[in-house]
């Protein structure tokens, strides 16, 4: 690195002799002091531009647009489900619809744990998860294995045709230590 | 004007004659050195420059040989002898990379056949296994191969832990072994997506479920959601490309696998092979001593015990 930089200094000083503005203070040093700044700034400009790109490159991956099932779709009216749990959305939309005597609301099927879909299993009234072994009864409350809370309960609503919309991008959850959302206006419809 | 003219043109006359009866020799001594060229092509120097030749049997040469052979000079000239001893060393690196050689060896060949789209991938898996010639072959090689290296390279980490070989001089080295393990274990696991079957598929929905506990950035991780972090934004949507586990995971899963990690893989394994030879060669048995070090103690002559491969 010293090298060049004297070199530099040699070349420079005579075209610095002639500019009087540059060469204030006495011959040599302000010359040494433009050429660091001039280093400096190409380093800098290096640098950003590097740096600028690397936070592009990673914004990169961040997608605008997504090609993923819908999020608010319809189920049919309350009257097309019975008492229990209802599976036949689960292929379609990862939903299912539970009725109980006084109310209707919607389970997202996936496993608080790490994300699997649990089955329902009808004979034992109960939703298993097949990864890890966690276990459900028919509201979705956790009883065994590791997942550590119920599962989440999509949002639903009546539209003025009387069907139920459901809205899995609004999720319910009823934690361990927190306030359990399920009794929200929203989290169930009234039978 | 005119006299210096015509003294100029004499002197170039003879000059010019002088000059052209020097060309005529020298391009008649090229024509006779190409002649002999046509007749023995393979003394010219083009052709040793182009295809290996054979030189004299003198010690000289046979040590130029290894020296200028980039695949002899990629061992050391001479190693410690209780180094090489498999008892010692159980040969796990080597074997680690030459698994990672078979892997991508068969990997590329698997690469003609696979499409990484939802539609194809598990379709072409089946075409691989039933209907490609050697493909069942090829991909159970693939396979297997990576269970192996997952293995070679935790037992070479445990070797190298148990033999000490990760303290001074080497602990950088040790360092950019353990980046090279989280690289196997990288591809390994986005390896695990591409047969895109119902066992890989719930894998990866595991794995980077795991992803959304990330502190800072993940959207179920300590300080995520107060950083504003969503399913949507957080470093699982960035690894997934979603925020499910789709045509964008497989896709994604492919590009890191099959391109970005084996390149990084690579030069990682570069500077970990140089940094082998540069700390002494492979570690050997004993406490490693530089002299330096033992320069500085007082008392009785320690036995002197020198990097191996160091002489």
């Amino acid at each position: 690195m010293t090298e060049p930089s004297a070199k530099e200094e040699k070349t420079a000083s005579p075209a610095a002799g002639s500019k009087p503005a540059s060469g204030a203070g006495g011959d040599g040093q302000p010359q040494i002091n433009t050429l660091k700044m001039r280093r400096r700034i190409i380093w800098a400009s290096i640098w950003g531009f590097v740096g600028v790109n690397f936070l592009m490159f990673l914004r990169f991956f961040f997608p605008r647009t997504l090609f993923e099932p819908k999020s608010v779709f319809s189920v049919g009216a309350p009257a097309d489900f019975g008492l229990g749990v209802d599976t036949r959305y689960q292929q379609l939309y990862r939903i299912w619809v539970v009725r109980k005597p006084d109310r209707l609301f919607v389970i997202y099927a996936r496993c608080t744990h790490l994300g699997c879909t649990p089955d329902w299993k009808e004979s034992e009234n109960k939703f298993k998860c097949p990864c890890h072994g966690s276990g459900y009864d028919s509201d979705g409350v956790n009883f065994e294995g590791p997942a550590p809370r119920p599962m989440d309960r999509a949002r639903v609503e009546l539209d003025a045709q009387g069907q139920i919309v459901v809205d899995v991008g609004k999720l319910y959850k009823c934690a361990k230590g927190e306030r359990c959302e399920f009794d929200d206006s929203g989290a169930y419809l009234q039978a | 004007m005119a006299d210096e003219n015509n003294k100029q043109g004499k002197k170039g006359l003879t000059g010019l004659l002088d000059e052209a009866q020097e060309k005529a020799r020298l391009l008649k001594e090229r024509a006779l050195e190409e002649a002999k060229a046509l007749k023995e092509p393979e003394k010219t120097q083009v052709f040793r420059s182009i295809f290996r030749v054979k030189h004299d049997e003198t010690p000289r040469s046979r040590a130029l040989g290894v020296l200028t052979n980039v695949f002899f000079h990629l061992h050391p000239a001479k190693i410690n002898r209780d180094a090489v001893r498999y008892s010692y060393t159980w040969g796990m690196g080597g074997i680690s990379f030459y698994l990672f050689l078979v892997l991508t060896l068969t990997g590329v060949l698997l690469m003609f056949y696979y499409h990484p789209t939802k539609l194809q991938a598990f379709r072409d898996i089946l075409y691989l296994e039933h209907d490609v010639p050697f493909g069942k072959l090829l991909r159970n090689m693939h396979r297997w191969a990576a269970h192996l290296m997952i293995i070679t390279v935790w037992l070479h980490m445990f070797r190298v832990f148990l033999t000490g070989s990760y303290k001074r001089p080497r602990e950088f080295n040790w360092c950019v072994g353990v980046v090279l393990m989280v690289l196997t274990l990288l591809l390994s696991f986005t390896g695990y997506l591409l047969p895109d079957d119902q066992l890989g598929f719930w894998a990866i929905t595991v794995g980077t479920s795991m992803a959304r506990a990330t502190p800072l950035l993940g959207h179920e991780g300590p300080f995520g959601p107060q950083l504003g972090m969503t399913p949507y934004n957080d470093v699982r949507f960035a690894l997934l490309g979603g925020s499910i586990v789709d045509s964008n995971a497989l896709l994604r899963s492919y590009i890191w696998h099959c391109v970005a990690i084996p390149l990084i893989a690579s030069v990682f394994m570069g500077v970990h092979f140089w940094r082998v030879r540069k700390d002494g060669g492979i570690s050997g048995p004993g406490p490693v001593m530089l002299e330096s070090e033992i320069k500085e103690q007082k008392g009785p002559t320690p036995v002197i015990l020198r990097p191996s491969g160091m002489q």
